[in-house]
């Protein structure tokens, strides 16, 4: 099979999960949505890493994942932190700054 | 070599010092944490970061008198990381930002004690609801967050690995390590602490979907010229015939993707020095983070991003300039613009600097933008003029108090002059330097950066830029004029008296402010010394 295909599938994936992040109004599916474009990266890197030839793409997709996962729990951190005291996650309600 | 057999890799530790001694620290810290009792957590903190910040500096200092920023300037770690001129400048520059953050952070004169233990600006406990039993407890008990001291030095680490970053999986790393502890820093406000969980959920959801970007434009680029190091990118983009690869066969005339890539690299490192169109966080997050925590990012951040911003354009980009050029000049006219107009109508002087910086990352841009040694060093000097003043700004901001923590609303400023005359001439001072009025840093930056746009032939961004100037001008007067020659308010705000800590930081900022806007030609030269990039 063609690996361009890998690619356009990745850059389905990332538009997928950029306007997921742009509409969606849970701080935690905005987070998902996140999640998402990294991972289409990562299959951009590891398509290009077997057209290459060569191993840096799929090294890269192990630091990727590991720097999605410490990001997650920042992440989760502060979203829940956040709807513990507010009891809502919803970005739309963090507007206590609006000018 | 039989296939199968790893070589060992060869770094140059020597070389790689300054950060190593700020990572080294920040995982003493973290065991710190674990195992020191919690009475002598603070102590034992400070001191550790202190001395390790100041021991990078010296290490930054020895590499630099040892000619690593001039001749003996080179590629370390197996390629992955930059050892040369601007690398060191802007490392000395975000290790002594972050030596004198952690005097801001180690305040602990300007909160009213709390049950008898003095306590900083920082959350009791970060994880109790607002108001509730838990966080009384916590408040009770006269718990603080020794925390902060290794977020901040794994923050300083990522900002040092940054502008020396010389290939994409270095460079997103460092974004991502200097990223993650600032998301957490600005969560743990005292007071107001619904404002400070509101600002970490903004800037990590923000940055997170920046560094996304980032990220896919880093694959892009891979796909591009199938390597991630700076020099074999930029050998590619260039056209060099080594560099032509048969396996590249497939991808290398495909401009899209190079294009594309290095646009969206662009994206993400633009939302970190807060550029117009990526600056609506900038506001939101400067004013809820805690004000120590916003002066150490508005200052650190941005010169690590615009390091990292000069090596991929200097570096990787330069086959593309007149492709990147035209972009470049829309980004730093609508910030300077932007920045300097929304300023105007702001009421709250955490905002106000904010924006203030987003019209400043604008004017170094006019620099980035002239393509030439003397751009390097212009903007090199700018950070490094810039980063102090901003510092300065914002700790006086901790110290103007009134019974609800800190009065950020400018009416309450007003009058401030006639109450504390010290501390409003030395804001004043700072605030000029914003302005960029002679004999302070500020002008003696914008001179240089202009200079060197103008030499480059951007006669049209200088114009914007100067006007721009002007408009910013306004509103930092009016400030001014607020402090001194309108009326105080009985029930005003009062000026706390710091512990040396705070002193000192504000001392040595007005201090960085004058000397370099009167005798800035010794840090000229440093500049310019420091302006060629190692490939």
């Amino acid at each position: 099979m063609n690996p361009q295909n890998y690619l356009y599938l990745a850059a389905l994936l990332f538009t997928l999960g950029a306007s997921g992040v742009l509409l969606r109004r849970n701080a935690i599916v905005v987070f998902m949505c996140i999640e998402l474009m990294l991972n289409a990266a990562n299959l951009a890197l590891v398509t290009f890493s077997r057209m290459h030839g060569n191993l840096d793409g799929q090294i890269m997709a192990f630091f990727v994942m590991v720097v999605a996962a410490a990001e997650v729990v920042v992440g989760l951190a502060i979203i829940v932190m956040v709807y513990r005291s507010r009891h809502s996650a919803s970005v739309d309600d963090a507007s206590l700054m609006k000018l | 070599m039989n296939p199968g057999e790893l070589q060992a890799p060869d770094i140059e530790w020597s070389a790689l010092s300054p950060s190593l001694i700020v990572f080294t620290a920040a995982v003493l810290g973290v065991l710190v944490e674990a195992f020191v009792p919690r009475r002598s957590r603070y102590v034992a903190e400070v001191v550790l970061s202190a001395l390790a910040l100041a021991g990078a500096f010296a290490a930054v200092v020895v590499l630099a008198s040892g000619g690593h920023a001039t001749s003996e300037a080179q590629i370390a770690g197996m390629g992955s990381l930059a050892v040369d001129g601007p690398a060191l400048f802007l490392q000395g520059v975000i290790v002594l930002v972050g030596l004198v953050s952690v005097f801001l952070f180690a305040e602990r004169r300007l909160e009213p004690a709390a049950h008898g233990a003095a306590v900083d600006s920082f959350a009791a406990q970060p994880a109790a609801v607002p108001g509730g039993q838990a966080e009384q407890e916590a408040v009770r008990a006269g718990h603080t967050t020794t925390e902060i001291f290794p977020l901040l030095l794994f923050a300083v680490g990522g900002m040092l690995l940054f502008p020396a970053a010389n290939d994409l999986l270095v460079l997103f790393i460092a974004l991502e390590v200097l990223s993650l502890p600032l998301y957490l820093l600005c969560a743990l406000a005292r007071r107001r602490r619904l404002l400070s969980q509101e600002a970490a959920v903004k800037y990590f959801l923000l940055g997170a979907f920046a560094s996304a970007f980032l990220l896919f434009g880093i694959a892009m680029l891979y796909g591009y010229a199938g390597s991630l190091s700076y020099a074999r990118i930029g050998d590619v983009v260039r056209g060099e015939p080594s560099a032509l690869d048969p396996g590249l066969a497939g991808t290398m005339g495909n401009d899209a993707l190079l294009l594309i890539g290095g646009a969206m690299i662009l994206v993400g490192l633009l939302f970190k020095v807060g550029a117009v169109p990526f600056h609506m966080w900038t506001p939101d997050v400067y004013q809820g983070a805690p004000t120590p925590v916003t002066g150490f990012m508005a200052a650190a951040t941005k010169v690590a991003a615009f390091g990292a911003i000069l090596r991929l354009l200097y570096v990787v980009l330069p086959g593309l300039r007149w492709d990147w050029e035209p972009v470049l000049w829309g980004v730093a006219i609508a910030s300077m613009v932007a920045g300097a107009v929304i300023a105007i109508t702001q009421t709250d002087v955490k905002r106000l600097l904010a924006y203030s910086s987003i019209a400043h990352a604008g004017f170094i841009l006019s620099g980035v933008v002239a393509v030439s040694e003397d751009g390097v060093s212009s903007v090199l000097f700018y950070l490094g003029a810039y980063s102090f003043v901003t510092l300065g700004a914002f700790a006086v901001v901790t110290l103007v108090r009134d019974a609800g923590g800190e009065a950020t609303h400018l009416s309450k400023w007003a009058g401030l002059g006639r109450r504390s005359p010290l501390l409003a001439s030395v804001f004043a001072l700072f605030l000029l330097a914003f302005a960029g009025i002679p004999l302070t840093s500020g002008f003696a930056g914008k001179f240089a950066v202009f200079r060197a746009a103008a030499d480059a032939g951007a006669m049209g961004l200088v114009i914007v830029g100067v006007i721009a100037s002007a408009i910013a001008a306004f509103f930092y007067v009016r400030v001014i004029v607020l402090m001194f020659f309108s009326e105080p308010k009985a029930e005003g705000p009062s000026v706390v008296i710091p512990s040396p800590l705070t002193m000192s930081v504000v001392a040595l900022a007005a201090a960085v402010t004058v000397v370099l806007g009167v005798a800035p030609q010794y840090f000229l030269d440093l500049a310019s010394q420091a302006g060629v990039f190692v490939r």
